[in-house]
Parts: structure tokens; C-alpha cells; sequence
């Protein structure tokens, strides 16, 4: 699957990031916390999040996120927008709450970044 | 073989400033990984600046963090003009947090900061003086190197 | 699909309530700021957060939800349990990430 399938499967506007439509994803994380997302999240996964502050790009930006997906259509502000065009990470928004978002995506074979908490690096 | 790794910077942090938080990691990843350090040690040091950046900003008036490197580790020690911590093993305790809203909002101050740090660093001391500041000391260690001393240090 | 179906086929482990597992389950809402969950969730939605803290019981109840699942291994906080079995409060508890047991959840009750 590719992004372009995500934001498809989702109905999400690309606020961030056209250019980068082509790139493949497998796996993806949904939290609003960004210390579990630290914690737990694998590079090249989704990060699917109720939150919209720069905190959020950063944060994909430490663990090598491929995108972020903003949920229940929330819009970044300004200052997000510009970080992570600055950052090249691309932001797509989906009206789908997260829960929503997170069984779509799994239905359509995405499946969890991690299998299960302990033993974990 | 090249010559053995030594690098050392130091960089300031301001409290409160959440629209910055980030930035000094984000500097720190890149130096890492222009040293050309594994991208598993690049990934753990990124987390573990990225907690030590965001407590300087949520708690403390402000702080620096120092990185250096060599072949054998990465040492990150962060010091801030802070309240300091009462209790340092409760403050360790996963969950406990004394964060603000603002910080919660942010998605963080969920009391996972300083286990997240220790959690992906091989050594973390942390001492803290009540009205005056915390220190927190950690090391991620490159034990392919250590086990492998003849391998040049690019592969740190 | 009621609670302990769902229960039973994701082989979810009962934390606190285990008598008030009857309850239909509607649908779901997975978010971890309690103000979020307090405005946004519905009533019979199964709540799938990583808090753990005795607030999540209040946000339950008042919101009239069927459950709570806690994730990653997360278990509740004393004083959660004791609300959440006072309450009838169902707590249940995995050790998957959100984003995988919200899939099962979601393939569940759309099937």
C-alpha cells in the first residue's frame, strides 16, 4: 500500500507532502501520547493522532515516521504546517475519528507496528 | 582505519519555550548521523533528547544538554535551573507525572519521560537539588564496538 | 454485539467489573485526552485508551460507555479499580497497541 491508497481509503486531504504519495506503508501506531508513540513506535510506520501541535511533527521526525494521518479533521496550525514541510513529513487530515481510521486501515491489511508490549528494544 | 571518534557539543534549552522543543534533538540526530553513527544508537540518543528537551521546557526556568561522542558510546547529560525532583525513584515510576495541562495537552506529562529515558539508555544517573536544579546523566553504549575493537569507527 | 463476546472472541482479560459485561457494545472510540473522550465518544462505545489514572472511570460512566480497554499491558491504577468496580465499570486489558486491537475491535462489530 501506498500513501496515495491511505489518504483514498481514508478521504484525507494532503496537507503536506504530495510529492511524497508514492511511498509504501505496512504498518502504522495510533496514540495521542507522544511518549508511548517514543516508546513503542517503528520507523516507516503511520503515526495516527488526535493532536495537531509542532510536538507531533518532531516526534515523527525523531523516530523516522513516514507520515502522520490527523484525525476527526482537525487542521494543524500554521506553525505545524510550516515544521513539517521544513521537516518533509507529509501530513494528511481524514474526518474519521480515530477509531475509525485505525479499523479501515487495519481492514484493508495495515496491521499494528508492534505485535505486542515487553521484550522490546 | 580512521582516527578514533571524539565529539563534543553543548547546547542551551529555554524553559517554557514548547515551540522550540524539539529543535535541539533534532540538531543532535543530524550530527549523529553525519558522525555516521548506527541508526539504531542515532534512534535511541534522538529519544532520549527528545524526553530530556521536553522535561527542560515543561519544568525547569532552563537547562543545557551536552553530547559526546566516541567510538565506544554516546553520553547525553542535560542540566537544568530547576524546582529539582522530591522523590527521584517515584519520579521514575511510569504513570507519575506533575505535569501541567498546557504539557498534557501536548501529549506528554503522562509520566513516561524519565522511563522512556532509561528504558533506551544502558546507564542513567539522575541527581536533583531541590530548588536549584536536576542533573541527568545517561550513556547509550556501542558494544560492537567494545566487542569488536578492530572495527573501524564509522561503524559505531 | 454485547461486551462479553467481544471479550470472549479477542480473549481480552477482565480487570474490574466482571459483572457488568452484558452490555451492548455500539461502537468504539480510542483517544487518550479525556477532554477528547468527554466530548467526542458516544454512548455504547468501547473505550480503548493507554490512561489509567481514576478519571477514565468518571469518563466512562458519565458518557454512559460499554468498556474501557486498556492497552500495551497497562493496568489500572489502584484506585481505578476500586471506582471502576463500584461503578460497574467494565475494565479490560491487552497487551496489544492500540492501533491492532482497535483493527479486531472495528472488524468485529463491522463485519
Amino acid at each position: 500500500m501506498t500513501l496515495k491508497d491511505v489518504k483514498e481509503i481514508l478521504e484525507a486531504d494532503v496537507l503536506v507532502g504530495n510529492d511524497q504519495m508514492g511511498k509504501p506503508v505496512k504498518t502504522a501506531f495510533a496514540a495521542d501520547l507522544m511518549s508511548d508513540v517514543l516508546a513503542f513506535a517503528k520507523p516507516d510506520s503511520l503515526l495516527l493522532t488526535g493532536l495537531t501541535n509542532p510536538q507531533v511533527v518532531r516526534t515523527a521526525d525523531i523516530l523516522d515516521i513516514t507520515a502522520i494521518i490527523m484525525v476527526r479533521g482537525k487542521k494543524p496550525s500554521e506553525e505545524t504546517v510550516k515544521l513539517a514541510e521544513e521537516l518533509k513529513i507529509p501530513i494528511l487530515s481524514t474526518r474519521y475519528i480515530l477509531f475509525e481510521t485505525s479499523g479501515r486501515l487495519h481492514a484493508r491489511g495495515i496491521t499494528g507496528c508492534i505485535e505486542k508490549v515487553g521484550g522490546e528494544m | 582505519m580512521g582516527e578514533a571518534l571524539n565529539f563534543e557539543r553543548s547546547f542551551d534549552v529555554e524553559g517554557g519555550s514548547f515551540q522550540n522543543a524539539g529543535t535541539v534533538s533534532g540538531q543532535i540526530k543530524a550530527i549523529l548521523k553525519d558522525l555516521g553513527v548506527s541508526t539504531d544508537i542515532v534512534r535511541r540518543v534522538a529519544i532520549i533528547c527528545y524526553e530530556s528537551e521536553i522535561n527542560i521546557v515543561s519544568y525547569a526556568k532552563r537547562g543545557t544538554i551536552t553530547l559526546a561522542v566516541t567510538d565506544e558510546a554516546v553520553k547525553i547529560e542535560t542540566k537544568d535551573e530547576g524546582p529539582g525532583i522530591p522523590d527521584i525513584e517515584l519520579a521514575m515510576k511510569e504513570g507519575y507525572s506533575t505535569a501541567s495541562a498546557a504539557v498534557r495537552e501536548m501529549g506528554f506529562g503522562a509520566g513516561m519521560g524519565l522511563a522512556n529515558m532509561k528504558k533506551y539508555s544502558d546507564h542513567l544517573i539522575i541527581t536533583s537539588e531541590l530548588g536549584v536544579g536536576t542533573c541527568v546523566k545517561m550513556m547509550v553504549m556501542n558494544f560492537q564496538k567494545i566487542l569488536h575493537p578492530d572495527l573501524p569507527p564509522i561503524t559505531l | 454485539m454485547q461486551l462479553d463476546e467481544v471479550i470472549r472472541t479477542l480473549g481480552l482479560a477482565v480487570s474490574c467489573a466482571g459483572s457488568s459485561l452484558g452490555r451492548e457494545v455500539k461502537g468504539g472510540y480510542v483517544g487518550d485526552l479525556l477532554s477528547d473522550v468527554m466530548a467526542n465518544s458516544k454512548e455504547g462505545d468501547l473505550w480503548i485508551t493507554r490512561q489509567v489514572h481514576q478519571n477514565i472511570v468518571a469518563v466512562a460512566s458519565l458518557k454512559d460507555l460499554a468498556g474501557i480497554v486498556l492497552i500495551q499491558g497497562s493496568e489500572p491504577a489502584p484506585d481505578t479499580a476500586a471506582k471502576a468496580n463500584a461503578e460497574g465499570i467494565p475494565i479490560l486489558v491487552t497487551d496489544l497497541p492500540a492501533f491492532e486491537i482497535v483493527g479486531r475491535i472495528y472488524k468485529l462489530i463491522h463485519p
